[in-house]
């Protein structure tokens, strides 16, 4: 058909519906930040982002850096265990000790998101809409390699907020339900988009992360051994990276945990999350004496 | 400039409304019927892939016979103007009645203006949050609505079929009863069983979390319509 009734969005296309959300709000002009078209003007003062880094501004953040937060991803026997932190800074200040930076993106795949806070949510928020809108459409599923096209797509449409400071660096995994297996898929600023083997993190703090997962990473680990390795790897990010935010007992901030298996998509409950964090602490105090760096500097003063 | 012979707007609208009607009892039926925990719907279709009923939004689904690529057409715009409502609103500011208002307008300008009317009818439900808070808009090929309840009958042999599910239907019904009988009536209509693999089947289930829709697969169907000792 190439007709559209009368009243309803969206220009007619020359053959079949376009299933793009996306395209719809492109084509409206809407104001939409998200929106790869977009084209916003300069940002004014302080952004929230998932953890900027100090001595860097909020402004003028040089891109190419994925910036703030720790978001990570690994695969496990029946799936992906995705895990992020839960702070969220404003330059030096701490804007939200307890903000969800991974996401369900549908019922078999989850985004998660380090970088400018607003922007990013907005650009989870059209990403999901972007996937249900093409099932409904279609009726059909995209497929996992088509979900991570279509976000290196939006991630690309998003470079000129991301020139002026708003850069959005997702990580993206999920089940593919043709292939029966889990699958991670990391970005850049420009749209690039590479599929990891094993495991991959991101963020301010990814680098710490990914020296964790790297001795902890098995192939074959079960569930709640992955779960633990996430938690462990985000806990170790915490201590080296200031825009990362550790686990908290006293307040009950936990990092949020997700798992993507053949069922779908699932959240893992704080208390089991807890319980993993519990585990690592005591393994720590059986295994090693809690002596840091200071610890060492007390025992050579006594030695005096 | 051509030379237009003058006819009155009553012939105008009588033959556009005979052109539509007959297209629509040419095609196969559609009932929708309330039940217990939400909105069933039943059509005869031989494909499993070609849907006459589908889903528009969390709560709010459609449900259209007559000419597909006419009814389709309909549907794909139905979506892009709930999913742009609940992505620069909210998600529960997407109602049947706004559809159906939109759909209204839509079909009536076309019924009016174009070359040939729609031969459509469509149905745009939506499931509330308890047993009163279901709608049910029937529009027709000239944009006219009705704010139905308990159940709807469109295509083919609508008026026997209403007739029939008005006999059957009992608010607050099982699933199970609603669908025996939603199948009983149409088997009936077309005088010869149904078998499971020819039926569409879905809900509105507001059971279920955010999307309320579901389709039931032909064994599911079969379960339950061979259980009632059919």
């Amino acid at each position: 058909m190439t007709g559209r009734p009368d009243g309803f969005p969206g220009p007619a296309y020359p053959l079949g519906a376009n299933p793009s959300f996306t395209d719809l709000v492109r084509s409206l002009g809407s104001e939409s930040s998200g929106a790869p078209a977009s084209r916003g003007s300069a940002p004014t003062g302080a952004q929230p982002s998932f953890g900027a880094s100090p001595g860097m501004p909020a402004q003028g953040m040089p891109t190419g850096v994925p910036h703030g937060t720790t978001v990570l991803a690994l695969k496990f026997a029946d799936g992906v265990v995705m895990a992020g932190d839960r702070r969220a800074t404003e330059g030096y200040a701490i804007a939200d000790e307890r903000i969800e930076k991974v996401f369900p993106a549908d019922d078999h795949s989850a985004v998660a998101i380090a970088g400018a806070a607003g922007q990013a949510t907005e650009i989870v928020k059209l990403f999901q809409t972007e996937i249900e809108h093409y099932e409904k459409v279609e009726g059909d599923r995209l497929s996992l390699e088509g979900k991570a096209n279509r976000l290196a797509q939006m991630i690309r449409g998003n470079l000129p907020m991301a020139m002026q400071g708003l850069v959005v660096v997702p990580l993206f995994a999920g089940w593919d339900v043709g292939r029966e297996e889990g699958r991670i898929f990391r970005y850049d600023v420009t749209g690039g988009r590479w599929e990891e083997a094993v495991f991959h993190a991101t963020g301010s703090g990814g680098i710490h992360a990914r020296g964790t997962l790297k001795k902890r990473w098995k192939p074959g680990l079960d569930r709640e051994a992955a779960i633990r390795t996430a938690v462990e790897a985000l806990y170790d990010a915490a201590q080296e990276d200031v825009a990362t935010g550790g686990p908290d007992l006293f307040r009950g901030v936990y990092p949020s945990v997700k798992v993507v298996d053949r069922e779908g998509f699932h959240t893992i409950a704080e208390d089991d999350v807890r319980g993993a964090f519990e585990g690592i602490v005591e393994d720590l105090l059986a295994n090693q004496p809690p002596i840091g760096a200071s610890g060492a500097r007390e025992a050579e003063e006594a030695g005096e | 400039m051509a030379f237009q012979p003058y006819v009155p707007p009553e012939q105008l609208i009588k033959d556009r409304s005979d052109y539509a009607r007959k297209g629509i009892a040419r095609g196969k039926s559609v009932v929708a019927v309330e039940y217990a925990e939400g909105i069933l719907f039943l059509a005869e279709n031989p494909s499993a892939t070609l849907h006459k009923v589908s889903e528009i939004y969390d709560r709010v689904a459609f449900a259209g016979v007559g000419k597909y690529s006419e009814f389709e057409d309909l549907r794909i715009a139905g979506i892009r103007l709930a999913d742009l409502r609940g992505y620069s609103y909210g998600r529960e500011d997407v109602t049947a009645k706004t559809l159906a208002n939109a759909y209204s307008q839509a079909l009536s300008t076309i019924f009016t203006q174009q070359m040939k009317p729609y031969e459509v009818e469509i149905l745009v439900a939506q499931v509330g949050d308890d047993d009163g808070g279901n709608s049910l808009f029937h529009i027709l090929f000239d944009g006219s609505v009705a704010d139905e309840e308990g159940f709807v009958a469109m295509g083919g042999h609508a008026e026997d079929l209403s007739e029939r599910l008005s006999a059957s239907y009992r608010k607050g019904a099982p699933l199970a009863d609603a669908l025996r009988a939603a199948v009983e009536a149409v088997a009936a209509v077309e005088e010869r069983s149904l078998e499971p693999t020819g039926l569409e089947v879905a809900v509105l289930d507001r059971t279920r979390t955010r999307r309320k829709f579901r389709r039931l697969a032909a064994s599911e169907v079969g379960d339950i319509v061979g259980g009632g000792g059919n």
